[in-house]
């Protein structure tokens, strides 16, 4: 009785703020627009009885999603937020691998020390992070004022606005969720295995590439997913650093809510960003499943 | 037919295949290794023994290229091998933790060194099922690390560090991690796999007991001092101080001033109680201070006061009942205790001696050693 309450806690959580949630999502999206509110119809009515259900269901139809195919406005939204994403996490990666390297390298004294100055720009609100962006960026920022002020460019460069500027806040932003899985990993990783490897007729760099990076896999892995799920969705940093031309899923789905208020279609937009999300991944750890099995 | 005694130590035109010259280590203020010379032959299985922090191990990762000399210099096969990094090393180490790489297969981790040398694919597959073979680890040669009992990863550490058959085998405390019963066994298996593949070893460890066992010479080590290089019997039976007794084995050790006529000595170490006798091929001068140490198997221990070199009376304090023999715990008037072993010859109720009895302590004038440090 005791370890069902223990299962039954976190599958009651994910129900309560998973599972219902995206049901009701999915309802809208199935719904068609209305001027009421709220801006949809049909209305679940449990005091029509039967009839009222039957009418209910019978009103739910895929129009929305099939919507979205009639406007390449919103495919060029996916694919562009997807790369934008990817490359977004590749440079975190690039970055936050050396960085978490010479963390879990780092003298033990100082680590917890490092630790927090990864962590420390969390205690600012985000938005204020990103908005010190912008003051760096612009044409008038530090940025510009810097370089000119060197003589290596004559005009400011225009970076504030452009996909640039959304790579670089991306980045900026998710750093700490690349640095801190790999750093996980890497800390744990036994110095004496690259000793072996050395005394095996290893350089310094094949044992790194034999050894050390393929024991930060799963590290790599997490971060890369804890940078790349919330970056495909991201709202904040391209409407504050993309300009008007960076598109990206997270402002069609909030124009499609604020600025149309068509909430059916913008429900639609959501759960195929979601199934976006959720297929690779749920592919990607079966297969790892399936290895480990293999393994077993 | 008579057979030769394994001895290259002994043979003054053999050459060493690894000579440390005068070798100190310092780590900032710590003096690891203190002005070590020590020659160590092919084929040998070359045990360094002593407590940790003495040293050992720094003297082993210096041969694997891990820690480079303060001063002197170390030479494998005549060359001086400070330049050499550790992976263009002739050496190849079984570190103590195994160091078997987690996300490779038991094939992979014995494959692993020869694939960096380049090898052709038949090479590398007949010598890693060689090696498989030879440690009895055909069945496993699927399985990750981490599905394999403890005894199992010490062999894969072994297969993989002897793959690329090396000149030298380092062996880092490698039976530390598994219980006594395996242990023992796994002491006759590596003495049985040095002794076919003939590659040298040595190996680094604590254990006074294993390193007895395997190695062919022992060198027990105190503060990065070398202090007896020897055969395992000769460290026993003749240590050449208080500090290689006490280490190895249980001894006995008496304090007193030497008296000297030829060879023999006569020790006085007790207010009232005769002198006690032994032989010596050392010279000590009248009154030098001194020390005997003897084993606790050669004192014998009675009822009667016994025809013998030497006697003292005293009481027993404590037994120990090991099985197949017995210490007692004898205390001498002085306060002293003193080890007294002898075998179990008769059921335990019929016990000649027991606790509070007064017994006789005796041993030949042979049978300890006289140390003058």
């Amino acid at each position: 009785m005791r370890r069902l309450v223990v299962i039954a806690i976190p599958y009651l959580w994910l129900i309560a703020l998973f599972l219902i949630p995206f049901v009701i999502v999915l309802k809208i999206a199935l719904s068609d627009t209305a001027l009421a509110i709220p801006p949809y119809m049909p209305q679940f009515d449990i005091s029509a009885g039967w009839q009222g259900i039957r009418d209910f269901f019978s009103q739910l139809d895929f129009e929305n999603f099939v919507f979205l195919t009639t406007d390449d406005l919103y495919w060029k939204a996916y694919l562009s937020s997807v790369q934008i994403a990817a490359i977004s996490t590749f440079c975190t990666l690039l970055i936050g691998f050396p960085i978490a390297y010479g963390m879990a390298r780092a003298p033990e004294e100082w680590r917890p020390t490092l630790m927090m100055l990864v962590i420390l720009p969390f205690w600012t609100s985000f938005l204020i992070r990103v908005y010190a962006w912008v003051g760096i960026l612009s044409n008038e920022g530090v940025l510009n004022q810097f370089l000119m002020a060197l003589g290596l460019i004559d005009s400011p460069l225009q970076i504030l606005n452009t996909p640039t500027a959304v790579y670089i806040g991306i980045t900026y932003t998710y750093l700490p969720f690349m640095i801190l899985p790999i750093y996980a990993a890497l800390e744990r990783l036994d110095g004496a295995l690259l000793e072996a490897a050395e005394d095996l007729g290893c350089s310094r760099l094949t044992a790194f590439w034999l050894i050390t990076v393929p024991l930060a896999r799963n590290g790599i892995i997490a971060g890369c997913f804890l940078v790349f799920i919330p970056a495909v969705g991201e709202f904040v940093i391209p409407s504050l650093l993309g300009g008007s031309r960076t598109l990206m899923i997270g402002k069609v789905l909030w124009e499609e809510f604020f600025s149309n208020r068509d909430w059916p279609v913008a429900s639609a937009v959501a759960v195929i960003l979601l199934l976006i999300l959720v297929i690779p991944i749920a592919l990607f750890q079966r297969n790892e499943q399936k290895q480990r099995e293999a393994e077993e | 037919m008579p057979q030769t005694v394994f001895a290259p130590w002994d043979d003054p035109n053999e050459k060493p295949l690894i000579r440390f010259q005068n070798v100190t280590k310092r780590f900032g203020d710590f003096t690891a290794i203190d002005d070590i010379s020590l020659d160590i032959y092919t084929r040998e299985f070359f045990a360094l023994l002593g407590p940790s922090g003495c040293g050992k191990t720094t003297l082993m990762r210096m041969l694997a290229g891990f820690e480079t000399p303060t001063e002197g210099t170390i030479l494998l096969s005549g060359q001086d091998i400070a330049p050499v990094p550790p992976n263009k090393r002739a050496v190849n180490m079984m570190f103590q933790s195994y160091a078997l790489f987690p996300h490779l297969s038991v094939w992979e981790n014995i494959a692993f060194g020869l694939k960096r040398e380049g090898k052709d694919k038949g090479t590398i597959e007949t010598r890693v099922a060689e090696m498989l073979k030879l440690t009895r680890l055909e069945k496993f040669k699927h399985r990750k690390p981490h599905q394999i009992s403890g005894g199992q990863r010490q062999r894969v550490a072994l297969a993989r560090s002897l793959a690329k058959a090396p000149k030298l085998l380092l062996l880092d405390e490698p039976l530390g991690a598994l219980d006594r019963k395996l242990r023992e066994e796994t002491q006759f298996e590596l003495m049985d796999i040095q002794e076919k593949t003939g590659t040298t070893f040595v190996i680094v460890t604590h254990d006074q007991e294993e390193a007895m066992t395997v190695a062919s010479r022992v060198a027990v080590m105190d503060e990065g001092k070398l202090m007896q290089v020897a055969t395992p019997d000769r460290i026993y039976e003749t240590p050449n101080s208080v500090y290689v007794a006490d280490f190895i084995g249980d001894v006995n050790i008496f304090e007193g001033r030497a008296h000297q006529t030829g060879d023999k000595v006569q020790m006085i170490w007790a207010d009232g109680q005769p002198p006690l006798s032994c032989t010596t091929s050392k010279n000590f001068s009248l009154d030098q201070k001194c020390w005997l140490a003897i084993r606790p198997e050669k004192i014998a221990i009675s009822a009667e006061r016994p025809q013998a070199a030497n006697t003292v009376r005293g009481k027993v304090i404590d037994i120990a009942y090991l099985g197949n023999i017995s210490t007692y715990h004898v205390a001498l008037p002085s306060g002293q205790m003193i080890k007294a072993q002898a075998a179990n010859t008769r059921r335990i109720e019929r016990r000649t001696f027991t606790w509070e009895d007064e017994v006789w302590l005796s041993w030949t004038d042979t049978a300890g050693v006289l140390l003058d440090r």
